[in-house]
């Protein structure tokens, strides 16, 4: 039997809040960066989008649907393109028409309300799936939640939904000596299938790729394909995942890294052991080796694979549940605007930017980051959650 | 190591940061084996001397002998700061002139010699007076001790770390705590920065207090970076205890407590408190400190009709600087220029958050403190209704904040300045093995 490797890649832009006064509470309901959202989103979909989908849509065709990727594309991310780039849009819907495209499911708003309450993530959810079927006309069948966040109970969340295959981290601390190139079921129900990324293989193109001081620096598609191959010697399954902005945007085209996925599929495929896969296909085509215990949540950032960098500290904690303190009757108050202010809100980013951690993992946190300070962020963002307390029926 | 230092105020009696600054860091550098002798021009006996030997200025002759003082001519002759800079003179009429100021220079100090002259040992009218006689009796305290280093705290005493320098021999390191741009924004008195670059020129090293004030030193007084290093200020808590206070007023208080003075950014201050107060009136504002814009700030604080929750206390020391801090919930300093600026970390360590400027030295080793641009009004006063309003914000900034200040240590400055003093010796070293 063939092994395979996976390709996701995550799509997604928050809405950014302009500087919102305290001055403007309950006076002006209008909390985004225009400007800051725009130039963001038609930059990226310029350097990134654009001609990274073209480029995938040209190796499908190239290799008569052997070649095969995932996409994630948040509520926030098709809402901005829909707005600022929709030719950005157009380009993905064109991917899923060849029908060699998964679109995976994950909450709307990118949010962490899995970490809340199942009625808020199943809701969160299902107006994903809807957005999903509605641009990309396909019912998603896998699940990745928001920054691959992951527990034993998220995962049985995602079952009861009816997704039977779900992405997350293959964090070592969870892993121990485990090795992550193999099919996983949920510890609660074996019904979910767990894919787990290669995070050192995933890393080499989307952190290290253009960095000189690098001991693997130029890396080439022959010696990436090399590596998988090596991994699958023994293993079963490779997944890539990655934030689709690495191409083009995180690192620059001028690094060589557009020649490098062009390059990338024909490169493994010349190992005749080796196919790539879908998640779903994957999922189904392999026997899960085991059970994965998670009892507290995982996820794909920092050294530390945990929630710590959008639910570490007092800010970030206080933040989150006086929004999701609102929730219910935010929900009862059939005003639409109201609603749409509220998805917004969610976004993992803003809690991202309170994050303290920075001062010490810095890079990754500056990255699209518009405040200076955590403390900044979070005044900011509680200044607008006051406005939005105030516009919420009692 | 011996070291001959220069201050001009030492604990208890003190105007300013540099008095506190220099316990603090002769303290540290006791940890570090470095004997300090402190000159100041005025002591008063009760200075603590576990850490440095204190020479009085005041009980120092200038001159002993005629020969002291046509020695030390040659050596000092730097000392008058009138500008030779006469406009329409020809050579010849210069070089006489020049002559004739020596004879003046000269008359004028041969009647102090033998005699003792006694500071105020403050910043008053007659200050550059001071400043010139100090460096005279500088001179005299070189000569009759031995050390290794000299140190110079500030401008009014670069001319005494000159005047020892030529003395002695030895290095001569100025440390820099705030120039004359931080004093007085870009109004600068000529003779002033004239005098402070003179210091810098002279000195070996120069220690800025941050690298604001580094940048300062080397762009507006053109001293090559090499020679400018930085060492962060520090504190020594060792005397704050945690006080309980009643309050008599039911409301939140934000403090500014400082000079009331251009550097510091009253104004800020007061126009950020009137946009605060049009939202909530569950809050007073209260101004601590004296300097020449307190009626000014009386006068704006009154048309702006917020009075009645705004309260200014006139200068507070010791014990009721500590108690304001009990009483505040916020502190802020707005400063338009802060070469360091030692508050607000003594409100973090009194457990109030601090809302610091950007244009601050301490804003460099502060992260746990709220960060705005001076000028910013509308940031300021948006970062004072945060830290009232969202108490997250209140306990992680205390908390965070009290574990940063209390990592700031004097010994860990002192450690750096003693490598400076290292560095010194070993190009001086150099020289003259060379």
């Amino acid at each position: 039997m063939k092994k395979s490797i996976c390709l996701y890649f995550q799509v997604h832009q928050p809405y950014r809040l302009r500087q919102y006064r305290f001055f403007d509470i309950g006076k002006n309901h209008y909390y985004y960066d225009d400007f800051a959202n725009k130039t963001i989103m038609s930059r990226v979909a310029s350097r990134c989008y654009i001609p990274a989908n073209r480029l995938i849509l040209d190796l499908i065709k190239e290799f008569d649907g052997a070649f095969k990727v995932a996409f994630s594309v948040s509520g926030m991310a098709l809402e901005q393109m829909e707005q600022y780039a929709p030719e950005a849009l157009e380009s993905f819907k064109e991917l899923a028409a060849t029908g060699h495209v998964e679109f995976l499911a994950e909450t709307y708003s990118h949010s962490l309300s899995s970490l809340i309450s199942p009625v808020k993530f199943k809701n969160q959810v299902k107006m994903h799936t809807k957005a999903v079927e509605q641009h990309f006309g396909q019912k998603p069948k896998a699940f990745r939640n928001t920054e691959l966040i992951y527990s034993d109970t998220i995962g049985e969340m995602a079952a009861e939904m009816g997704f039977t295959t779900m992405l997350t981290e293959g964090a070592r601390h969870i892993l121990g000596w485990k090795s992550p190139n193999y099919l996983y079921v949920n510890a609660l129900t074996p019904k979910l299938k767990l894919m787990l990324r290669n995070f050192r293989l995933s890393d080499d193109i989307a952190f290290r790729f253009s960095d000189k001081k690098w001991g693997d620096w130029p890396l080439t598609a022959e010696k990436y394909a090399g590596w998988i191959a090596g991994a699958l010697e023994k293993d079963e399954l490779v997944n890539i995942f990655m934030d689709y902005e690495s191409f083009g945007e995180h690192q620059p085209a001028s690094s060589g890294i557009f020649e490098f996925l062009r390059a990338m599929p024909g490169m493994i495929l010349n190992h005749t052991n080796l196919e790539i896969l879908t998640p779903s296909q994957a999922a189904a085509k392999h026997q899960p080796i085991a059970p994965l215990h998670v009892p507290y949540a995982i996820s794909w950032a920092d050294e530390e694979r945990d929630i710590s960098a959008w639910y570490g500290n007092e800010l970030q904690q206080e933040a989150f549940n006086d929004l999701y303190a609102l929730e219910e009757r935010v929900k009862l108050s059939n005003d639409p605007d109201l609603q749409r202010d509220f998805r917004r809100m969610q976004a993992s980013d803003h809690f991202y930017y309170m994050c303290t951690k920075l001062f010490s993992d810095g890079d990754v946190h500056k990255y699209f980051n518009p405040y200076d300070s955590p403390y900044e962020a979070f005044i900011n963002y509680m200044n607008v959650l006051s406005d939005i307390t105030l516009r919420t029926p009692k | 190591m011996k070291v001959l230092m220069f201050g001009w105020e030492f604990p208890p009696h003190i105007s300013g940061g540099l008095g506190t600054a220099c316990d603090g860091l002769t303290k540290g550098l006791a940890k570090h084996q470095v004997e300090i002798l402190f000159v100041m021009p005025t002591a008063s006996g009760d200075e603590d001397q576990s850490a440095v030997r204190i020479i009085n200025a005041s009980d120092v002759a200038a001159f002993e002998t005629r020969e002291d003082a046509r020695n030390l001519l040659e050596k000092v002759q730097f000392l008058q700061v009138t500008s030779n800079l006469i406009p329409y003179l020809g050579p010849d009429e210069f070089t006489e002139q020049v002559n004739l100021e020596r004879e003046k220079e000269w008359n004028e100090f041969r009647i102090s010699f033998g005699q003792k002259y006694k500071f105020s040992g403050t910043y008053g009218s007659n200050l550059m007076e001071e400043v010139m006689r100090y460096a005279l009796v500088a001179s005299s305290i070189a000569k009759h001790h031995d050390f290794d280093v000299i140190h110079a705290h500030d401008w009014l005493t670069n001319m005494a770390g000159i005047a020892a320098k030529r003395v002695s021999g030895k290095p001569l390191v100025i440390h820099v705590h705030a120039t004359e741009f931080d004093r007085t924004g870009e109004h600068v008195n000529e003779q002033v920065y004239e005098l402070e670059k003179r210091g810098m020129e002279e000195a070996d090293r120069i220690i800025a207090v941050s690298d604001l004030t580094r940048n300062t030193i080397i762009n507006k007084y053109h001293i090559n970076p090499q020679k400018v290093v930085t060492v962060h200020n520090a504190v020594d808590f060792s005397t704050v205890e945690d006080r309980e206070i009643s309050r008599g007023v039911p409301e939140k208080i934000v403090t500014f407590l400082g000079r009331i003075t251009y550097q510091k950014g009253p104004e800020y201050f007061i126009e950020a408190a009137y946009k605060v107060l049009q939202k909530t009136q569950n809050v007073r504002f209260v101004m601590a400190g004296s300097g020449d814009m307190f009626n000014r700030s009386i006068r704006r604080v009154a048309k702006l009709g917020i009075s009645s929750h705004f309260h200014f206390t006139g200068f507070l020391r010791g014990e009721d600087v500590k108690n304001m801090f009990a009483y505040s919930d916020v502190y802020v300093m707005p400063s338009v220029s802060e070469p360091f600026g030692i508050s607000p970390l003594e409100a973090m360590r009194a457990g109030v958050p601090a809302i610091i400027s950007k244009q601050s030295g301490v804003a460099e080793v502060l992260h746990h403190a709220i960060k705005v641009d001076f000028w910013d009004v509308h940031a300021l006063a948006d970062a004072i209704y945060g830290l009232l309003t969202y108490p997250a914000l209140k306990t992680m900034t205390v908390r965070c904040g009290l574990e940063e200040v209390n990592a700031l240590k004097w010994d860990i400055a002192a450690a750096k300045v003693k490598k400076i003093y290292e560095d010194v010796l070993e190009e001086k070293l150099k020289k003259t093995t060379i």
